[in-house]
């Protein structure tokens, strides 16, 4: 049985693409066929996957993900000029069987509650189309055997991502967010490429499995500067410092493809292509320093902004970009193992609360926190969910997050006891502002006109179903570990204890901090300095904006007005001037008098006889 | 001798005519002084060469297309008289650049 689905691994991968292609064209007709279709993907996704980790499971234990035992692998030469040889094709080992099972779950989840979430929704083809086009894209990437084909994915992920930001394109915010999700990590993408003409000139392939035992025979300043420019292209992807500006803007997008997109799987991407190159890390310290402070700032700095969100949307934007702060600081210290495992957890436990904030924002109308309270009474299921994902979250020992966070702290402490140390108050601060959200959100007493009502089942049953590997993913910890040729450690008491007794003050500083009070004494609260830059993302994204993004367009705007249309236009106009000139002086010549053509001609005789004479003495 | 003289005598009086007079009439005129100049040139070297009967043959063609082009000359100046309502060549600038 898996034997046979493995041999259509790729037939799995790319009919995503034709279902998206078939929902598309469905027109008001195919309108109710289209989350059905768009489902299939998921489903045979998620079977590829576990008929992976069937045949995987009966191989030889692997050594490392890059080295694993393929449960599946296929490659087409698509392109060959001399000796280059450019190949397209898919390996699945284990590592790419787990976070095959992310996609699918998430996807599968997140259709089924779109079906509630987008009812009669004029864009209702579109958005099941592109869902399906992203399920596809994100499978090319997770699946591919190199580098190339992996591009291929991941720019598909990246045009999906921008493509569903700006669903509703009529909102001018939401466009603005697409163009500056797209652009943000454009810039990343390009370090990337470049990473991989680096790779390519130094050893003539793409192939991760040739780079990986390849890596040994580069000098170490070429593979230190492709681990670096690569380093650059995942921080991009998955909106790590100094690249983060675009994903709390990419909260203008439909709620459920946050929880697909933006929070389990492609911002994940970047930590999964680093996992899957990880011998080309290994080999460059400078790109791990790079991702450990990146990782590090963004794990702090993001939480630390979340606590003064108003938007529960943005409260878990930045909390994605915290989380992804903790697994890119373990990639850094070289725990990819650990990072890979936060990437599990964090893609049930975060999918699950994007889902669950889609449906308060369903139930109460409104995003932001200040206007909810008191929805628990209204919205008990959202409620009860909600509150496993954020314990998931906050890493209350038992749930998801409390294991894999964890083994993350564990392997910065050993490394750095300093960075282990604010890796530790990045997780108060965690549990700051779930706590803060919670209380805002379902506590209290409800907003006077509130027409809060409980989401249909619809809605509840995927939230439902991501709840239950939010509580429960961590106990699986040791045995996707084992399959990934990593080993399990001990849990070291000390630092547990430590992130309990940092979460357990983060949650009464953040009970604290929402309790009930009257407009004016929240006003106050809000006029803090610090609280002030803390809600303004420290106002980096004005920084970008007056430092980067002004001077580049004044020096563009500078060379439109000098360079383009002072020196080239006036190359081209003056050109065509003087053509026009000689033009308009010479047909003075044609006055279409019939006797000055005939002097003419008479002295083009003449001068031809002159001519023929002088010639021919 | 005199012959060649009064024949390039004629022709270059054709051709100032041609290039000097502004009524498309005298043009006419013109282009025919040229062409009686060509043709006594050829009747001259007619009588001096040894096979000057085909010489004066070719004489006598060339008569017999100076009076068809005198015919299609005159039709075209009717023609061109009668559009542009002058028969001023300097007038007659319809193709002017």
């Amino acid at each position: 049985m898996s034997d046979t689905v493995l041999a259509q691994a790729g037939v799995v991968v790319f009919a995503p693409f034709v279902l998206a292609a078939l929902i598309a064209i469905g027109g008001r007709w195919g309108r109710p066929l289209g989350p059905v279709l768009a489902s299939l993907g998921p489903l045979s996704v998620l079977a590829l996957a576990a008929s992976a980790l069937v045949s995987v499971s009966g191989m030889p234990a692997p050594r490392a993900p890059w080295t694993s035992a393929l449960a599946a692998s296929k490659s087409v030469t698509w392109f060959a000029s001399a000796d280059h040889v450019l190949r397209m094709g898919y390996a699945i080992d284990s590592l790419a069987a787990w976070m095959l099972i992310v996609v699918g779950v998430v996807a599968l989840a997140v259709m089924v509650f779109s079906v509630g979430y987008l009812a009669g929704d004029p864009g209702w083809n579109r958005y099941f189309a592109l869902l399906s086009l992203f399920t596809g894209s994100m499978a090319t990437l997770v699946v591919a055997d190199s580098f190339l084909t992996m591009f291929v994915g991941w720019e598909l992920v990246g045009a999906c991502s921008y493509l569903l930001i700006g669903f509703w394109y009529h909102k001018p915010a939401a466009a603005h967010a697409a163009v500056k999700a797209f652009l943000t990590t454009r810039v990343g993408d390009v370090a990337l490429m470049l990473g991989l003409a680096v790779l390519w000139s130094a050893l003539g392939t793409l192939q991760f499995e040739d780079v990986a035992s390849g890596v040994a025979t580069l000098p170490a300043a070429t593979a230190g500067a492709a681990a670096v420019l690569i380093a650059l292209g995942a921080l991009g992807k998955s909106a790590q410092f100094p690249f983060h500006g675009w994903l709390p803007d990419a909260m203008e997008g439909p709620t459920p493809v946050s929880a697909l997109i933006h929070a389990a799987t492609m911002v994940a991407a970047g930590v999964y292509l680093v996992v899957r190159i990880w011998p080309l890390f290994a080999a460059g310290p400078a790109a791990q320093s790079l991702l450990l402070s990146a990782g590090i700032i963004s794990a702090l700095g993001a939480a630390a902004i979340a606590v003064a969100q108003r938007d529960i949307k943005k409260v878990l934007a930045y909390s994605t970009i915290s989380q992804l702060g903790f697994m890119f600081a373990a990639l850094g210290v070289g725990a990819w193992d650990a990072a890979f495992f936060h990437l599990l957890t964090h893609a049930a436990f975060k999918g699950l609360l994007f889902l669950t904030a889609g449906s308060v924002i369903h139930g109460a109308g409104t995003q932001n926190l200040d206007e909810m309270g008191g929805l628990r009474t209204r919205m008990p299921v959202t409620f009860g969910v909600w509150v496993v994902g954020s314990l998931a979250l906050i890493g209350i020992p038992g749930f998801a997050g409390f294991f894999s966070k964890d083994a993350v702290l564990e392997r910065v402490w050993s490394a750095s006891p300093v960075l282990g140390a604010i890796l530790l108050a990045a997780g108060g601060l965690t549990a700051l502002y779930m706590t803060r959200a919670t209380r805002l959100a379902f506590l209290g007493t409800p907003a006077r006109d509130s027409h809060a009502h409980e989401s249909p089942a619809v809605m509840l049953i995927p939230m439902l179903g991501l709840a239950v590997p939010a509580a429960l993913a961590g106990f699986a910890g040791a045995s996707v570990l084992h399959s990934l040729g990593a080993q399990s450690e001990p849990l070291v008491v000390a630092i547990a204890a430590g992130a309990l007794a940092f979460a357990l003050a983060g949650i009464a500083l953040g009970w604290q901090m929402a309790r009930p009070v009257c407009a004016e004494q929240r006003e106050q609260q809000q006029e803090g300095r610090l609280w002030r830059a803390a809600a303004h993302g420290f106002y980096w994204d004005h920084a970008v904006s007056r430092l980067i993004v002004g001077p580049v367009t004044s020096v563009a705007r500078g060379l439109w007005a000098w360079l383009d249309r002072l020196v080239i236009d006036g190359v081209v106009e003056g050109l065509a001037l003087l053509v026009r000139g000689a033009g308009s002086g010479l047909s003075r010549l044609h006055t279409g008098n019939a006797q000055v053509y005939s002097a003419l001609m008479l002295l083009g005789v003449l001068a031809m006889f002159v001519a023929s004479a002088w010639l021919g003495r | 001798m005199s012959a060649l003289i009064v024949s390039v005598g004629l022709f270059c009086t054709g051709l100032y005519a041609v290039l000097t007079r502004r009524d498309l009439i005298a043009i006419l005129v013109g282009v025919e002084i040229m062409m009686a100049g060509a043709l006594l040139l050829l009747v001259m070297v007619g009588a001096s060469a040894a096979n000057g009967a085909s010489v004066h043959a070719v004489g006598l063609l060339i008569l017999i297309l100076a009076a068809s082009e005198a015919a299609v000359g005159l039709a075209l100046l009717v023609a061109a008289a009668r559009r542009l309502s002058t028969t001023r060549v300097d007038e007659m600038t319809e193709v002017k650049g």
